[in-house]
């Protein structure tokens, strides 16, 4: 694409970053998630994608990759359902919450965004569905813009 | 008028109706039905899940298995495309 487009993204695409990684990080506090926040991420991508071209991109990163990290996620996710099966005898149990040790602190009653460290297993769990949307989302985007480009070429 | 617009019409007067009783048989505004789960959870979330946000509390807690299923079809979309786009990859 032209200067403008390329700058632009340039400008925008680490913001986009930060403001994703934010909703995914702080999924137990404020409104979104690992799916929400994933997908703004995968939108700065897919800006990235737009302005610098699929082939570009796709020669800095690997599908590959990209599918396994997104396996990762799931199975961190399934890893700490089966936790909780294991701690708290529930399958998708909250054995980390009221625990006192890391994210288990019970906040206090009303609105109080700043305890980051509560919501026992949410983050963990929040943490792996982002990773595993950013990189499926991405995979997803990346490949069918390689494919669309390879037909226009030839 | 040929049978496809008869057909489209009555196909569309049927659904028309299903709308019209949908919409009279809503409950009035402000005025929910059964909530006992909503008054459970909106008491209950900050003790049991520990966490002051009750939508992620929820999705990721109560129903968590509605998250896997949503992780499953996300792997089902991933995969179904890395399939189908396989020749184009180096």
């Amino acid at each position: 694409m032209t200067k403008i487009v390329k700058t632009t993204a340039n400008i925008l695409f680490p913001f986009t970053m930060i403001f994703g990684l934010y909703v995914i990080a702080h999924g137990h506090l404020t409104p979104g998630g690992g799916f929400q926040g994933g997908a703004i991420v995968v939108s700065g991508c897919a800006l990235l994608l737009v302005a610098y071209g699929s082939s570009w991109v796709f020669d800095r990163i690997k599908d590959k990759r990209l599918a396994a990290f997104e396996s990762l996620g799931a199975i961190g996710f399934i890893t700490i359902a089966f936790l909780g099966l294991v701690f708290s005898a529930v399958f998708f149990g909250n054995f980390l919450a009221g625990s006192e040790t890391i994210f288990g602190t019970t906040p206090a009653t009303g609105s109080t965004l700043s305890d980051f460290n509560t919501g026992g297993v949410l983050p963990l769990m929040n943490f792996a569905v982002g990773v595993k949307v950013i990189a499926g989302l991405f995979v997803i985007v990346l490949v069918m813009a390689y494919a669309s480009s390879i037909k226009e070429l030839s | 008028m040929d049978n496809r617009t008869v057909a489209g019409i009555l196909v569309f007067s049927i659904v028309a109706v299903f709308f019209l009783f949908s919409v009279f048989l809503i409950h009035p505004f402000g005025e929910p039905g059964p909530v006992q789960m909503d008054d459970y959870i909106i008491t209950h979330t900050q003790n049991e899940t520990g966490t002051n946000n009750g939508v992620t509390a929820v999705v990721f807690d109560y129903r968590g298995f509605d998250t896997l299923g949503e992780a499953t079809i996300l792997f089902s979309a991933v995969a179904g495309v890395l399939l189908i786009f396989r020749k184009v990859r180096h």
